[in-house]
């Protein structure tokens, strides 16, 4: 299995009352009330620094993405961070390690292109290890941040990846006359390293527009679920029966999952420890209604009723429109939202996961919420020297092919990785 | 009272196959529905005595292809959308009567071809923006708010009349869904500030017009009444008191003989 260390960037300071009135944490916390640039400038330092750490200790791969105006996570350009990571691996030796990118929005940025040139300079800078994450985005990004209208969103994202495709392939000057973005004359410099270019991850939740459009182009998807592997099931499932549908194999690399993970001592000292930066996670940074993150026109209407008609059966826990601030920490652990726990207990609890799930690529959050520094690195280090080495074993006994990963990374070998790690 | 009939009617501008609601007799008059979807409610029915009422669903909306609305990419097709419908129903000159969104609508078409429409009557319109009373962002908006900006007086039998759920669980859900989908359909036209021009094209008004608005709206404040009044030529401002953003549901009493005496006048 590929590892990723997935980083949100939090605010990791916001005041024990928050969200206080506000009706969401995404766009209505106000600035100048909450946030401080000081602050910030370690928050960005700190977490490039933690997936620093990761790359050194052997993870496949470490990712960053793209949010607007909230405290859960701003990094505005993931490319920003991206293109600092590339030139720090390469620098330290690192280059390993694959730039999962989850990543920036083409359907927010216009022109899309400029992403099929960030992209490129990423993989050229890294030498053709970057992952190139396709997100739809979210509304509340999308749509209220930036102010692309709801129900052309999907039709603009489709329409961006088509054009950056040909923009980084195509061996003839063209000109695109689209229904969003029209562009006299389109040589694109650079291109990638990655020939023909680098792979695409399709970041999603439950729209089944999403799957479809993945195994109809035969693109890995990755489950940005944050109620754990407990309540995927469902989600997964219809995942690989709409495969199966499709005639698609049953392959764990088509699948990605996202994971936060909490690793100490034991199980006890772990959920000391975590307990409080899990509950800053689900009750202050997930603070958000469902009209922000998916506003009228933003899901198709066959997804829309699909949801609505299967209820809460279909998502069971794993809906963002409950209240999670009746949970506390230790249910949010019991029920696995997070895993949190010794080395074996976290370790058993993946291994099961990614096996039922039938994932290949695993990212795990190993800073969220309020957790500092210090405590954000001893996570990683743990993870990193105990738990990842067992993980990066599975499906290696299978047949499989992984084309879904940067083609220079993929026959990295046991050895390679004791390696990295020693 | 009139059965209402829906009429298909294939427009060759964007491909669209518009669908046209009507029922009752006498000279044509059109309905133009809101953001929330079509509704055919008492005041709508009250029309129908005097009115052969023809009320097209909005591209996405009501008895339309849910993804019609993805053919028509611009206030400018929709524009030609409703011109072709007219021609089709052999509408020469002819009362408009619109709601929210629909009175928006209503002063698109009525700028673009003012010999087209005789009459207009305005319930509480968006398309024009003042930054000291925006426009609430009814988009983003929990139901329970959504519902608290609609209506002054949630507990009047007119009010819980209207936001009556059917029964079945699953008519419900599709109920929903509808709702929702119109919002996006008519959305598309009004993102992210219902502000597409309006302003500079309301001078090319001829019809005569009332502009009738519920005195406490919270969704689009009355002061917008003036802004319409300022702009359309042969206009006049009927406000309701104690009333929210749709007057024909919360003072049907009221707003249906206004409407009436003005339209034979």
């Amino acid at each position: 299995m590929k590892v990723t260390m997935f980083h949100f960037m939090p605010y990791r300071d916001l005041p024990e009352d928050f969200p206080r009135g506000l009706a969401s944490a995404w766009v209505d916390a106000p600035w100048w009330e909450y946030g401080d640039a000081n602050k910030v400038t370690d928050y960005y330092n700190w977490s490039i620094d933690e997936l620093m750490l990761a790359a050194k200790l052997g993870f496949d791969g470490i990712g960053t993405n793209e949010h607007h105006q909230n405290p859960y996570g701003f990094m505005c350009n993931p490319n920003l961070f991206g293109a600092i990571l590339a030139k720090m691996t390469r620098d330290q030796g690192l280059d390993h390690v694959a730039l999962v990118q989850l990543g920036a929005t083409v359907a927010a940025t216009s022109p899309p292109i400029r992403i099929a040139e960030e992209y490129a300079v990423l993989d050229c800078i890294s030498g053709g290890r970057l992952v190139a994450g396709i997100p739809l985005g979210l509304g509340c990004d999308a749509n209220i941040s930036y102010g692309v209208t709801p129900i052309e969103q999907r039709e603009r994202w489709r329409e961006a990846v088509d054009l950056m495709l040909k923009a980084w392939t195509a061996k003839e000057f063209f000109a695109w006359n689209g229904k969003h973005y029209q562009l006299p004359k389109v040589n694109l410099w650079p291109r990638p390293v990655q020939d023909p270019h680098p792979p695409l991850l399709v970041p999603g939740t439950v729209s089944s527009s999403t799957w479809d459009y993945c195994h109809d182009r035969n693109l890995p998807f990755a489950y940005l679920s944050y109620f754990g592997g407990k309540s995927a099931d469902n989600v997964m499932d219809r995942f690989w029966e709409r495969a199966a549908a499709k005639g698609k194999d049953a392959n764990p690399y088509r699948a990605s999952f996202l994971q936060l993970v909490g690793v100490a001592e034991t199980d006890r000292q772990a959920e000391e420890e975590y307990a409080k930066h899990v509950e800053y996670f689900y009750h202050k940074l997930l603070h958000q209604p469902t009209y922000q993150i998916a506003p009228p026109g933003y899901s198709d209407y066959k997804s829309l009723l699909n949801v609505l008609v299967s209820g809460k059966n279909f998502l069971q826990i794993g809906d963002l429109s409950i209240d999670l601030k009746p949970f506390k920490a230790k249910d949010m652990i019991e029920k696995e939202f997070v895993v949190v726990g010794s080395p074996a207990t976290v370790r058993d609890k993946l291994e099961a996961m990614a096996k039922r799930l039938n994932v290949g690529h695993l990212m795990v959050a190993l800073q969220f919420g309020s957790m500092p520094h210090g405590r954000a690195k001893k996570n990683i280090d743990l993870f990193g020297r105990e738990v990842l080495p067992h993980l990066q074993t599975i499906w290696e006994d299978q047949k499989w092919e992984n084309p879904w990963w940067p083609k220079r990374l993929r026959n990295r070998t046991v050895k390679q990785r004791e390696f990295a790690t020693a | 009272m009139a059965t209402p009939s829906i009429k298909t009617i294939p427009i060759r501008h964007c491909n669209f196959e518009a669908k046209v609601k009507t029922a009752g007799s006498g000279p044509p008059l059109v309905y133009l529905h809101a953001a929330g979807g079509p509704i055919w409610d008492p005041f709508v029915e009250g029309l129908t005595e005097r009115y052969t009422v023809y009320a097209p669903h909005h591209p996405g909306t009501g008895e339309t292809a849910r993804d019609s609305i993805h053919a028509v990419d611009s206030l400018w097709d929709l524009v030609l959308i409703y011109d072709e419908i007219f021609d089709a129903l052999d509408l020469g000159s002819v009362p408009i009567v619109g709601t929210s969104f629909g009175g928006m609508m209503a002063c698109e078409l009525a700028a673009h071809r003012p010999e087209r429409v005789s009459q207009m009557v305005l319930l509480d319109p968006i398309g024009l923006w003042r930054d000291d009373a925006p426009v609430a962002p009814y988009m983003l908006m929990p139901p329970e708010k959504l519902v608290a900006t609609l209506y002054k007086n949630l507990g009047s039998p007119a009010v819980q009349a209207a936001l009556k759920m059917p029964d079945d669980p699953k008519a419900i859900a599709v109920g929903i869904a509808d709702l929702v989908w119109s919002l996006g359909a008519t959305g598309k036209f009004v993102w992210p500030i219902p502000d597409k021009g309006l302003k500079k094209r309301l001078h090319r008004v001829k019809a005569d017009t009332l502009i009738i608005w519920g005195d406490d709206d919270a969704l689009i404040s009355s002061v917008y009444a003036k802004e319409f009044a300022d702009r359309i030529v042969n206009s006049r401002i009927e406000i309701i008191k104690d009333c929210g953003h749709v007057p024909q549901v919360e003072r049907l009493e009221a707003v249906a003989p206004l409407v009436t005496n003005f339209l034979h006048a």
